[in-house]
């Protein structure tokens, strides 16, 4: 019986005796491993994106806009065109706040404006927001305060800066206390937003001014905005569960408030979360698609090994048949040309291991992705390098290892 | 002196598609510990047939052979490994050395399947090269050894596993006259030492040389002689 450490020199050695051989044969594996590590690092990243999107919108939330939603499936968001751009109301949100499950009821108005401050000028999307609209969308201040109700309802000239508006106006101080001249008015910035980065659309979210609804439908908005119309209405559902339940409940409720029938919608309710899922899954499906594909080409490197291993048994069948000659055992000769196998993949695996990460990294940083590679992963692509060794190296050691001495001894 | 090797009616087959071929066709003999003895006979006789079986590299097809107590026919592929390991030492004609191996590494090859533990294997191999007079090439590789010290390398790594029988399968058939008579001195100097050797050749001069030859023909051992005296056994014909 041989000693593991005589074991180990052996192959190592066999390894060693052709290292161009030993090093294009790994090369396949460290194909193979290069790439499933950067793929699924890469379509991690993605996913982890989608995933930080998702939390940034607010959670357990349904968004109502005015006008259908289309055949296809996608919604006016912004209610252009002919009709249908006024029929949410404040009264529509109140009685939306009367409903079983519902946290908390934002109605919000829309507007661009511009936005000029420090002889500097900006023009972000601005917000006529009811305080409520903070909660709903999981939004904090990170600088002075939110307006209250009063000062909502009384229209007062204070407003609230998303960070990106705060950075472009007031670069070098703090802008609560400053001033600002919107739509040919004075304002006061009260607060700045905590930021939250981009939507999964891509979108700055920080690029917006939140003003009281009152404020904004009285002294910024044009002709839309007057009335008692709202360009949107923000729930918030109580919990997870009951979000499906709610969206039908809101749809059913403004369907009896608008008088209109299935079918005839002049509203949308969003449900944010189904959206932001369905776009998680499918990054999660692409995951696993270009780690499969990925491990075809592992595959494509066991068979190498195989292939490298076969020749190597036939080349050395008169040594083989020597070492059974002089004592060595079907499992020591099936255990070295095992190890030989294994130790080129696992030698690959670490090697693939290695690029794989610097080119997840490489191409994550160019597409500007989180880096997401877990050491469970990296630990599967080792084992699993390991794996493809021993199943394809296991036939070429099986033959070496049943080789008859006498004709192997018998070969030229 | 006790028996070491005791064949009764070996019989080895080859079957090629209808024809079969009786490579060994009832073979009785037995050979005692510190024998010196040649096998001779010409080719195709049976010679190395007969070697493959006595070394547990090949299983009779009928028959029974006893080496050392260990029944040949009725051993498993590892403990045939075990038994060659621990009991035969082989010397091939064409040497069989590992041409990566250096002389002192290709000593140490059958203590490695032994288990020995590296140092005393080296230290093993390094005494066995100094008695076959290689003490001063033990790190050379076999392609830096002329034909003669490349046997005496193959003679030392059959010395290596202590094992109690040697065999040769012509030792000497690739090397010229006089290297020849200078391995045959090795294994005389061995024998004298206790060793039991058994050489299969095809030189008359050099059987002469055992102090007993087994000549063989078509299976069958014709004769018996014990230093070209009379007949020790009547040969089975
Ligand atoms: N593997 C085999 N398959 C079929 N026939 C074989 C095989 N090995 C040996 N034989 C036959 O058995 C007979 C004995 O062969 P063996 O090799 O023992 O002869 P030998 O006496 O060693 O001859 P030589 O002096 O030429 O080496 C021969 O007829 C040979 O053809
Ligand atoms: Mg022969």
């Amino acid at each position: 019986m041989m000693r593991t450490s005589d074991l180990i020199s052996s192959a190592g050695r066999a390894l060693r005796s052709n290292p161009l051989r030993s090093a294009l044969t790994a090369l396949g594996v460290i194909i193979g491993v290069a790439s499933v590590v950067a793929m699924v690092a890469l379509g991690s990243g993605a996913q982890a994106q989608v995933e930080r999107s998702i939390a940034s919108l607010g959670s357990n939330l349904l968004i109502v806009v005015p006008g259908a939603q289309r055949s296809g499936g996608g919604v006016r968001a912004q209610a252009g065109g002919g009709m249908g751009w006024d029929t949410l109301t404040i009264d529509d949100a109140e009685a939306i706040a009367q409903l079983d499950g519902v946290a908390v009821v934002a109605p919000s108005q829309r507007a661009r404006t511009q936005v000029i401050a420090n002889g500097l000028n900006w023009n972000p999307q601005v917000e006529g927001v009811t305080p409520s609209y903070l909660e709903a969308r999981d939004w904090e201040i990170a600088s002075g305060r939110m307006f209250d109700e009063t000062e909502e309802r009384q229209a007062r000239r204070i407003i609230v800066l998303g960070a990106t508006v705060a950075n472009e106006l007031f670069p070098n101080l703090d802008p609560v206390g400053q001033m600002v001249r919107m739509n040919g008015g004075t304002f006061e910035v009260i607060g700045v937003l905590e930021s939250k980065g981009q939507s999964g659309s891509g979108a700055d979210q920080d690029d917006v001014v939140l003003a009281p609804l009152t404020t904004v439908k009285r002294r910024i908005s044009g002709r839309r905005g007057r009335g008692d119309s709202v360009s949107q209405i923000s729930v918030k559902a109580q919990s997870e569960d009951v979000l499906n339940t709610l969206q039908q409940d809101v749809e059913t409720l403004l369907r009896q408030r608008h008088r209109t029938r299935e079918g005839e919608d002049d509203f949308t309710v969003q449900n944010l979360s189904s959206i932001t899922e369905t776009a998680a899954q499918t990054t999660q499906v692409f995951t696993y698609l270009l780690g499969g594909i990925s491990a075809v080409s592992l595959l494509v490197g066991g068979i190498g090994i195989m292939n490298i291993m076969l020749v190597s048994v036939t080349e050395r069948t008169r040594e083989i048949g020597l070492r059974k000659a002089l004592g060595a055992r079907q499992g020591d000769i099936l255990r070295q040309f095992g190890l030989e196998a294994v130790t080129l993949s696992v030698a690959g695996g670490i090697i693939g291991l290695i690029l794989g990460v610097a080119g997840a990294w490489l191409m994550t940083s160019l597409f500007t992705l989180p880096l997401v590679i877990s050491p469970l992963n990296a630990g599967l692509a080792i084992a699993f390098s390991g794996l493809v060794g021993v199943l394809f190296g296991a036939y070429p050691a099986w033959r070496a290892a049943q080789l008859d001495p006498i004709e192997a001894l018998r070969r030229e | 002196m006790s028996a070491l090797i005791e064949a009764q009616a070996l019989v080895k087959l080859y079957r090629m598609g209808d024809e079969t071929v009786h490579a060994l066709d009832g073979v009785n003999f037995t050979i005692a510990r510190g024998e010196y003895c040649a096998i001779v006979g010409p080719s195709g006789s049976g010679k190395s047939t007969l070697m493959n079986i006595i070394g547990g590299l090949d299983t009779p097809t009928s028959g029974r052979i006893t080496i050392a107590d260990n029944d040949i026919g009725a051993m498993s592929d590892d403990d045939l490994a075990v038994f060659r390991n621990q009991t035969i030492g082989f010397v091939f004609q064409s040497f069989n050395l590992l041409p990566r191996l250096t002389a002192l590494e290709n000593v140490e090859l059958p203590m490695i399947y032994g288990g020995i533990i590296p140092k005393e294997r080296r230290e093993r191999a390094a005494a066995l090269l100094a008695r076959v007079g290689l003490g001063a090439r033990m790190g050379h590789k076999p392609t830096q050894l002329s034909g003669g010290q490349q046997q005496r390398v193959a003679i030392a790594r059959a010395l290596a596993g202590k094992p109690s029988l040697i065999l040769a399968d012509e030792p000497t058939g690739a090397l010229d006259t006089n290297t020849g008579i200078e391995i045959m001195a090795l294994f005389r100097e061995l024998n004298a030492e206790g060793a039991t050797i058994v050489i299969v050749t095809h030189d008359h001069e050099v059987a002469t040389q055992t102090r007993r030859t087994i000549e063989m023909r078509d299976g069958h051992i014709v004769a018996d002689r014990v230093n070209g005296q009379e007949a020790r056994h009547d040969a089975h014909v």
